[in-house]
């Protein structure tokens, strides 16, 4: 597994820079909004990169309460971490793509709102993570990954009816879009995906050898105590 | 009785006489309250019309701040001479002792509701267009909805470093789509401009499951070591 790293870490490397050349060059110019439209390929592979890692977080979550296994609550941790940034990536490069193209930074629209409060809630499990003490630290975050994940249906309703009710912001015109966009956009969104759990994987062992540094130093201390007595 | 139903009720007068004789958390509660309203009226003027559509969000942005004082306290209580330890080594079913929390507390919001809600009224100069009777009801699962889950999350932010400002910081994210619910429902009947139904059902949504979760994983944030 050790040395899988390297290798995937190589490849992903090169699979992003594709997908940025294919992004920033080969893809054709959007019609009515220009330039900017390639920011499309970033913003939407990000999302879903962050999606995918809170679901790995929900899982996480799910086999750390069954099993125990503290390399679950690890993963869990990992991919939180890593799912906040790129959902950071989605909530800063949407205002500047909205900016030219919609004339506003920001707007009540569903799916920010639903983007918006995935990253409140899971910068709250970051943060519980982070003031807990440490030997409860697994349980009440897995916990709270449960009660976040069970949120994310009853934000949806609710900010979809509450859309309903008010006035809808003017989009981008819906039409079909380019097929060259299209594989440009699913080239992207192989390289985003790797690239986040490339990440996620790295904060991984970071976070296991960590653990096992802390657990080897308190029994050496422990060791220390004995000797000198 | 000796039930889990006796249970609760026990833990539940037992709070009830202790928050009777020091009346801690009313009072800071009421306060609380009472300051953001003032604060709130100050800094907006709004007409009557203006205040219909606001009023919503206000009052219930003003009770979910004051419930945060009540839902701290609620096992802040339970450390002192280790009555929490005592629990947990005790037989007793720990989502007996959970309901008897949430009640409580549910009990204490909803007397604050009374008792700000004329206030509202007065400096708001409010009247529902809508049906009235809907906000007894939006105010009880609304209420439910809130105490629910921040008694839970209080049990989490329990275990924590400084706990006190913990609690709002998990229970608000989680809460938003419940707050939703609540303003727009409220909105909806004192304008009387749309239908708060699917508001209603929303929030029986969020408090089944809520309640049903919180049920589901209090023991083991009880007994987490």
């Amino acid at each position: 597994m050790k040395r899988a790293f390297p290798i995937l870490a190589i490849a992903t490397a090169v699979l992003l820079g594709y997908a940025t050349y294919q992004a920033l060059w080969v893809a054709p110019t959007e019609q009515t909004m220009g330039e900017v439209q390639r920011i499309f390929y970033y913003h939407v592979s990000s999302a879903w990169t962050a999606g995918l890692l809170f679901f790995i977080n929900f899982v996480a979550s799910v086999v750390y309460l069954v099993w125990r296994s503290p390399k679950a609550d690890a993963l869990a941790m990992a991919s939180a971490e890593v799912g906040v940034v790129f959902c950071t990536i989605v909530l800063v490069t949407g205002p500047i793509w909205a900016r030219p193209v919609w004339g506003i930074w920001w707007t009540w629209d569903m799916r920010l709102t639903l983007t918006l409060v995935l990253w409140l809630i899971y910068v709250s499990y970051l943060l519980l993570r982070r003031f807990s003490a440490s030997g409860q630290t697994p349980v009440m975050a897995a916990v709270l990954a449960i009660f976040g994940t069970l949120d994310i249906p009853l934000v949806y309703f609710s900010i979809w009816f509450f859309r309903t009710q008010h006035p809808q912001p003017v989009m981008g015109g819906g039409g079909s879009i380019d097929h060259r966009m299209l594989r440009v956009f699913f080239v992207n969104l192989i390289a985003f995906s790797c690239f986040g759990l490339l990440v996620c994987w790295a904060r991984y062992r970071l976070e296991v050898l960590h653990r096992e540094v802390e657990e080897t130093q308190a029994l050496e201390s422990l060791l220390e105590v004995r000797s000198s007595r | 009785m000796t039930g889990s139903a006796g249970l609760t009720r026990a833990t539940l007068l037992k709070d009830l006489r202790l928050e009777w004789r020091s009346k801690d958390a009313t009072n800071a509660m009421l306060f609380f309250a009472l300051l953001v309203v003032v604060i709130f009226s100050f800094s907006f003027d709004p007409t009557a019309e203006e205040s219909r559509r606001i009023a919503g969000g206000l009052i219930w942005v003003a009770f979910l701040f004051a419930s945060v004082v009540a839902l701290n306290q609620t096992w802040a209580r339970e450390l002192r001479n280790q009555v929490l330890d005592a629990y947990r080594v005790s037989p007793a079913p720990a989502n007996s002792l959970f309901l008897a929390k949430v009640w409580g507390n549910f009990l204490f919001v909803s007397g604050l509701e009374a008792l700000m809600t004329p206030l509202f009224v007065v400096f708001y100069n409010l009247r529902a267009l809508g049906p009235g009777y809907q906000l007894l009801i939006v105010a009880g699962l609304g209420t439910w909805a809130l105490v629910v889950n921040g008694t839970f999350f209080a049990a989490i932010s329990l275990r924590t470093r400084s706990r006190e400002i913990m609690l709002p910081l998990l229970l608000f994210p989680i809460s938003i789509p419940a707050l939703l619910a609540m303003v727009e429902a409220t909105s909806a009947i004192l304008t009387g401009e749309y239908s708060a139904k699917f508001w209603i059902v929303l929030l029986v949504t969020y408090d089944l499951v809520f309640t049903m979760a919180s049920l589901f994983f209090f023991e083991l944030v009880l007994h987490a070591e």
